[in-house]
């Protein structure tokens, strides 16, 4: 799977509480959550992002609380892929069970800006920057979490097995 | 090869002699917690799934804790959902308000979590319970809703950092600032995916309220869990508390840590962290002088007995200062009860404080206590992100219950030893 979109970069430690304030968390609604999605870290951003578009990050995104409400807003919000130094690790697991297709990426971040075009490969773990044709290699998800993913998430995986 | 004691405790329970770190594995659970905000997005996955039954109905645990008493009309369907499941599936652990209390003190007062249990929450700080020998981590409400209904979950076994405590706490020095103390030093990705082993002289010679603090914070250091081997202290807490049988594990003397790091905590001062982040640790006589608007005394961190017992302490026969609202939220009704016995609940009010019914309340800038535009709370709860409390442009300042009551006394941020 490949996605193709527009940056938008945020810095270190992104916490959930950024990504969605607990003040929204009295719904699940993908559309309502989005509305309000990365509002307390750019609060330009809900009305800004286009389907497609992508996050870019620095370390320990997604830091914080538990609530599933942090990608489920990212992905309402149309936002196809999020690459990060690295991710704090229950939003790591939420993403995967969601279907959010996230990446790990040391070199890419720094080689990477805010309005940059990028396109990531999820199975090659390959992110190529449009802008300045550089490539990098991010390590591609463990098998496991490729099943996952490949099922679309974690209750279809369940439910498959039975 | 000997292994610590989250491996082994992981190993048992994925059926495994061994079990390695970096090893993906599916393992059994013993409990699985949910609340208001996670519980009502994993029962919308669990029908997904499109089974009957859950998988025990004694292995899940639901409490509407983080805005209930019910703040809003929404809220109120989502701890209707919540209820409506509980019923519809028998799951006996279900706790209305009248007997609930918050998630991560509630369940190890009411013995439902022990040592050696494999625990998994949709909530970030059911990492408390490593403080009972325990494995314990937050997860998702989809990893939720997969483990109500196959009694099991998928782990990577977690390399470990040990932390070794050496000497005496000084007065007025707790739990709560030996592990800010820790994140100042490892900072918020200090421990990311690691589990994190507290051990040492000083851990040994601390109460189980102050070990449960110190476990409820793993996360804030993006821990997995945060785990103190069980010990006589551990076993007379559970004792009188346990329902069924558990089994007390310990790490081997030959078991390989990714880390070890060493902390000599005689020479500590109580500590004060930082907006916007647990990490940016002061000494509380760096920090004094701070003016606050709001005290917050309670939640999952430090809304345990011990905690307000501090507190109490510090504020009987004085008031608190006119400019601040000073706020205390006990962590179950049992520990309100017994507050209201010991005359704590009285020092407060007459010190002019409000206490609380138990509630996440303000910790997550759900309800009850919201902070203003510019407006600046030092709080006992765990977490000083931007809007963490109320208005992104608000502050939130994290210490002990023995900070924030003199703090209350002043209206800015005060050594204990100076009210």
């Amino acid at each position: 799977m490949k996605y193709t979109g527009k940056i938008y970069k945020f810095g270190a430690d992104v916490d959930t509480d950024a990504i969605i304030p607990a003040r929204y968390l009295n719904t699940f609604d993908p559309r309502e959550l989005a509305k309000h999605c990365m509002e307390d870290a750019d609060p330009a951003f809900p009305a800004r992002v286009q389907p497609g578009d992508i996050i870019v990050a620095d370390k320990n995104f997604g830091c914080g609380s538990s609530r599933e409400h942090a990608p489920i807003a990212i992905k309402g919000a149309g936002v196809s892929c999020v690459v990060a130094r690295s991710f704090a690790r229950i939003f790591y697991r939420n993403s995967i069970n969601i279907g959010l297709p996230i990446l790990e990426c040391d070199e890419a971040i720094d080689g990477i800006e805010e309005g940059d075009q990028i396109e990531v490969d999820l199975e090659s773990g390959q992110i190529i920057n449009l802008r300045t044709g550089i490539s990098y290699q991010a390590q591609p998800f463990p098998a496991f979490m490729q099943e996952i993913m490949a099922k679309g998430g974690l209750i279809n995986y369940v439910k498959d097995k039975g | 090869m000997g292994m610590t004691i989250t491996q082994k405790i992981l190993a048992d329970h994925a059926g495994k002699e061994v079990a390695e770190p970096g090893e993906l594995i599916n393992c059994r659970v013993d409990v699985v917690l949910g609340n208001d905000v996670t519980a009502p997005v994993a029962i919308s996955e669990f029908e997904k799934l499109g089974r009957d039954k859950v998988f025990d109905q004694d292995k899940i645990v639901l409490v509407p804790d983080h805005f209930a008493p019910n703040k809003d009309i929404k809220s109120a369907e989502q701890c209707k959902l919540m209820r409506e499941f509980a019923r519809a599936k028998g799951i006996k652990n279900y706790f209305e308000i009248g007997q609930m209390g918050i998630e991560h003190c509630l369940l190890p007062e009411q013995g439902l979590v022990l040592p050696g249990d494999v625990i998994i929450g949709a909530d970030s700080h059911t990492c408390t319970y490593g403080a009972l020998g325990a494995f314990a981590t937050g997860v998702g409400s989809t990893d939720m809703a997969a483990a109500m209904a196959t009694g099991e979950a998928w782990f990577k076994v977690p390399g470990t950092i040990k932390f070794i405590y050496y000497g005496q706490l000084p007065r007025w020095v707790s739990g709560k600032d030996l592990i800010l103390h820790t994140i100042g030093d490892i900072g918020v990705d200090g421990a990311r995916y690691m589990a994190m082993e507290f051990t040492g002289e000083a851990i040994a010679a601390l109460s189980m309220d102050n070990r449960f603090t110190m476990s409820n914070m793993a996360i804030e250091a993006g821990g997995k869990n945060g785990i103190i081997a069980p010990d006589d202290t551990t076993t007379a807490y559970v004792k009188e508390r346990a329902r069924r049988s558990f089994r007390l594990y310990q790490s081997d003397a030959d078991a390989t840590y990714a880390e070890v790091r060493e902390y000599d905590v005689s020479t500590l001062e109580p500590i004060v962290a930082f907006p916007h982040l647990p990490e940016n640790t002061k000494k509380v006589s760096e920090a004094q002088g701070v003016k606050l608007d709001q005290v917050v005394i309670g939640s999952c961190t430090n809304g345990r007995l011990e905690d307000l017992q501090i507190a109490a302490g510090i504020l009987k026969g004085k008031k608190v200062h006119p400019e601040i609202r000073v706020l205390v939220f006990p962590g179950t009704q049992q520990i309100l009860l017994e507050a209201l016995r010991r005359g704590y609940v009285e020092t407060f009010v007459e010190a002019g404080a409000i206490v609380s019914t138990p509630t996440c309340g303000p910790c997550l800038g759900g309800h009850m206590g919201i902070l203003a535009k510019g407006e600046r709370a030092l709080a006992t709860t765990n977490r000083n992100f931007v809007g963490r409390m109320g208005h992104p442009q608000s502050e939130v300042y994290l210490s002990s219950p023995a900070v924030a009551a003199a703090s209350a006394i002043t209206g800015e941020i005060t050594p204990p030893w100076q009210v």
